[in-house]
């Protein structure tokens, strides 16, 4: 199915199996491997990626679904030699091990910290009057769809907020 | 061989740290590459040509045969290159009778019609995509004859055997000082069956040139399944170059190696294509290893001052029916508290369940949930300070060998984590403490785990630019090893980090044992530390001997490497003006490591101490870690910023153990329940509050010449443990079956 979407700022006309996730076309299609698989069942989080802003597992979705989308994928974050700031963040606070799970946490903190910008309230919020408090609480919840098996969970959360410019 | 007294005795430049390279927090060495997500893991390296996709098939049946396997609708499916089962997959080498870690065999895959355990391999498919793949596997259709599985772990406890080649150890009496002591605790606890969970799955992408193979895969043993693949091929282990340059966590899971990488290698030969399968997160339940279930018999008994008379644990697990991997739960009993009178061991029930092997401080991870937890209960027999009571057990030497200990600072990190963790300000009663609807508790336990070396080689290189270039078959599985072997070579050669190039996970360089065992940094980094004094010793003969150096003449001893420049008192020259001069295609030597012959004179082990917090909701059965703090003893360290990494991520494990990780098995199919993400309950950023880990300055002269020793295995080591005992602080009550999950907690606390 002939199918463009928008990958990192260019557009690209793909022509796909329907069967194909957004997941594997960037993986296996387009050679953007940047995006992980870690279960293909929305389990995990590696698969994350920017749809239009906002934060999806790839692995659930179907390319085909996202004819005129715009994909923002790890490799459209920042590159080597010119590391965006959460990317160098990662870096300075350690905030992965073996790495696989690295750029969905990166681009779940990136669309996590839109949600929380635009004011959308979590299971953590307790107050909904004003806007939202990025607490420890909130930031954990709001990032616990992104699984570390190397457990970089308090780094991951140092280096999120070293870049969120929200108060605790 | 080396003796130990030599490596204490003799300086060099890691121990003197002059530049200060080692210990500090250094970035990743390859870290860059992980955030932007441009590290090319086993799946998505670039083939020479575009790949074939493969699918395996698994059994859904725990023990009998394949009577038929229809493959017709697969083979006819569109897309499909080849479908392969036990009936036409291409020879291989024969499986022996039984396999280890270490030593390499074949491995062949699809061998035959017996089915030995839910989720073995049955079949593959490979097709021009991976949906036609996975769309013709789903039509292979295999029939079986199951026989009923043995199963169920808890109902065979009676039927456990001796592990081979082993005995129980008991010193003094162990029955007579159990029954005369007047203080005992006397228990059984249970950890079930854990996965590994390495967020990357076990992937190859294997292709041939000629009768040359080359395989990217993701393994912590370079060498050992490079063999054992050859042997499976039945070629020379030169005609496979076996490459693992970044792999998605290992955790022991990957310490051996499973179909994808022998399939994709008999696949691509026979289409003469590149070839790639992954297993499913689903394939990775069954289909490679795991954590075996415990149950655990411990025994204490003390005097009414609380000294330890009497000391035993006694572990019951299981393996597969063609194994003999053993869960040691026991073993680090045996160096941890002094007790004349000793008895410990292990009973292992071969079941027709999935491989059991090692997964992250195997032995020292199941079994500390007993022994400390029963440490806890005794202290309040006893109404002693669980922490004091572990200091009046302390042992001037090893309690069963009598060896001295290279080094024990265990009572320096009680001591020390207390006073950070203000571990007096404890309520002794439990259930006393709230905080809303939590109920609080504090609990604490020490850590323990063995440290190891084994021989490797490596090799550094200097070229006319002055950038060294250190070559290992080695692993980083998230470890850090790339890292540290960075900052030793830096050290070493005096040169800047950033001239130093790293390559490892590669069979063509020089073998080292890989990552496990939390013996990697020691095993790699000493053998680095060996090469790298090679290649200054042949940069000092190349610079005395050359009249155009200022430091022609020598004296040698007198050579110092800094900032890239090399000098003799007051005579210096930039190292890459030697070099460029002397050896312009650059000089390279070669480095090697072997245990020490008198290593084992001592008790070598790394220590810590774990103090945690925890919120109990009586209501709901609830429990959140709301603060951890670990203090550990682990030698020199390296990094600190990789070591505390792996130092906390143990700790998040010990929090999985006591919490939420655990699978069972589905008796009517002799499967695992939890066969995938949604159901194995691995921590989340949400299960984790506060969390440090504090590591004392150590250097442990006998373990290594840079005294240096692991940290990956020692973070989970206890952890649980001291969830367990806050859990009982907070609530006054204890679950000894882990993990600790709401319904047992609940229940627990309805029945008191
Ligand atoms: S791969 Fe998509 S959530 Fe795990
Ligand atoms: S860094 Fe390994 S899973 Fe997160």
């Amino acid at each position: 199915m002939k199918t463009t979407i928008t990958v990192n700022g260019e557009a690209r006309a793909l022509d796909l199996d329907p069967r194909t996730t957004l997941l594997d076309a960037l993986r296996e299609t387009l050679r953007l491997t940047g995006t992980k698989k870690g279960c293909d069942h929305g389990q995990c989080g590696a698969c994350t990626v920017l749809v239009n802003g906002t934060r999806i597992n790839s692995c659930l979705s179907l390319a085909v679904m996202h004819d005129g989308d715009a994909v923002t994928t790890i490799e459209g974050v920042g590159q080597v030699g010119a590391l965006a700031p959460i990317q160098q963040a990662f870096l300075t606070e350690d905030a992965f091990q073996c790495g696989y799970c690295t750029p969905g946490q990166i681009c779940s903190a990136l669309g996590m910290l839109a949600e929380v910008a635009a004011n959308q309230p979590s299971q953590e919020t307790t107050d909904l009057t004003g806007p939202i408090r990025l607490t420890d609480d909130e930031l954990r919840e709001r990032m616990s769809g992104n699984i570390c098996r190397c457990s970089a969970y308090p780094q991951i959360v140092a280096a999120i907020r070293a870049v969120s410019g929200l108060p605790a | 061989m080396s003796s130990v007294l030599d490596w204490e005795a003799t300086p060099n430049p890691v121990k003197e740290n002059r530049a200060g390279n080692i210990g500090k927090a250094v970035d990743r060495y390859e870290g860059p590459l992980k955030v932007t997500g441009t590290a090319p893991y086993a799946y998505e390296v670039e083939p020479p040509s575009p790949p074939a996709y493969g699918v395996m098939v698994s059994a859904e049946i725990a023990a009998g045969r394949i009577t038929a396997i229809d493959t017709t609708a697969a083979e006819a499916s569109p897309g499909v290159r080849l479908v392969w089962t036990h009936l036409n997959v291409p020879p291989q080498g024969p499986r022996p009778e039984r396999y280890d870690f270490f030593t390499p065999s074949p491995r062949p895959a699809l061998q035959s019609d017996r089915i030995y355990f839910f989720g073995q391999q049955v079949a593959i498919v490979i097709a021009d995509t991976l949906e036609n793949a996975n769309a013709a596997a789903a039509k292979v259709a295999v029939t079986y004859e199951a026989d009923a599985p043995m199963a169920i772990f808890h109902d065979h406890l009676d039927e456990g055997v001796q592990p081979p080649g082993e005995q129980d150890t008991e010193i003094g009496d162990f029955a007579a000082g159990f029954a005369a002591a007047p203080v005992t605790i006397d228990d059984v606890w249970r950890t079930p069956l854990q996965n590994h969970c390495q967020m990357e799955p076990c992937a190859t992408t294997a292709w041939w040139d000629g009768d040359h193979l080359t395989v990217n895969t993701s393994v912590q043993m370079v060498r050992f399944a490079q063999n054992s693949l050859a042997e499976t091929l039945m070629i020379p282990a030169k005609q496979v170059r076996l490459l693992t340059k970044y792999i998605g966590g290992g955790f022991g899971g990957k310490g051996s190696f499973y179909e994808d990488l022998v399939l994709a290698a008999l696949a691509s030969r026979e289409l003469a294509q590149p070839v790639k399968i992954a297993f499913t997160r689903q394939q990775m339940m069954h289909g490679t290893v795991h954590r075996p279930a415990t149950v655990q018999h411990v025994r204490l008994g003390a005097t009414p001052e609380g000294r330890l008379t009497a000391m035993s644990i006694m572990t019951v697990t299981h393996c597969d029916s063609r194994g003999n991997f053993t869960e040691h739960a026991s073993n680090f009993a045996r160096s941890l508290y002094a007790a004349p009178n000793r008895l410990t061991g292990h009973r292992l029930v071969r079941m027709d369940l999935p491989v059991a092997s090692a997964m992250r401080a195997p032995g020292e991870a199941s079994g500390t949930l007993s022994l400390e937890v029963a440490m806890d209960e005794l202290a309040e027999k006893l109404g002693i300070d669980p922490m004091e009571l572990r200091i009046l057990n302390e042992p001037d030497v090893d309690p069963e060998t009598g060896k001295p200990f290279s080094i024990r600072q265990l009572v320096r990190c009680m001591r020390e984590g207390a006073q950070m963790f203000g571990w007096g300000r404890r309520n002794l009663v439990p259930g006393q403490v709230r905080d809303g609807r939590w109920q609080i508790g504090v609990g604490m336990a020490a850590a323990i785990r063995g440290n190891m070396l084994l021989p490797a080689k490596c090799s550094f290189s200097v070229d006319a630019h002055g950038v060294i270039t250190v070559r290992q078959g080695m692993t980083d599985i998230g470890t850090g090893t790339y890292t540290v072997l960075a900052q030793i070579a830096a050290e070493t050669l005096g040169v800047p980090l950033g001239d130093v190039r790293v390559e490892i996970g590669d069979s063509e360089l020089p073998p080292a044992p890989g990552s496990g065992g939390q013996f990697g940094a020691a095993t790699a980094g000493s053998a680095a530390l060996d090469a790298g004094m090679n290649l200054r010793k042949a940069i000092t003969e190349i610079a005395v001997a050359d009249s155009a150096s200022p430091l022609f003449g020598g004296p040698s001893q007198d050579i110092t490497f800094q900032d890239g420049v090399i000098a003799i008192a007051n005579r210096s020259e930039r190292l890459a003006d030697l070099i460029r001069r002397n050896r312009p295609d650059g000089l390279t030597a070669d480095g090697e490591i072997r245990p020490a012959a008198d290593a084992r004179n001592w008790s070598q082990h790394t220590y810590g101490a774990h103090f945690v917090e925890v919120g109990v909701d009586t209501v709901t059965g609830e429990v959140r870690t709301r603060r951890m703090l670990g203090v550990f003893a682990a030698g020199r360290i390296l990094n600190w910023k990789t070591a505390r990494s792996q130092l906390t991520g143990g700790m998040i494990w010990g929090v999985g153990s006591a919490l939420t990780e655990g699978n069972s098995v589905d008796p009517r199919y002799g499967s695992l329940i939890n066969q995938d993400l949604a159901g194995y309950l691995v921590p989340v950023q949400a299960d984790i509050g506060e969390i440090d880990a504090i590591m004392l300055d150590e250097v442990d002269d006998k373990a290594n010449p840079m005294g240096i020793k692991g940290v990956g295995e020692l973070g989970i080591s206890g952890a649980g443990a001291a969830v367990a005992n806050a859990i009982y602080n907070a609530c006054g009550v204890r679950v000894r079956d882990y993990p600790i999950t709401p319904d047992k907690l609940l229940a627990a606390i309805m029945a008191r």
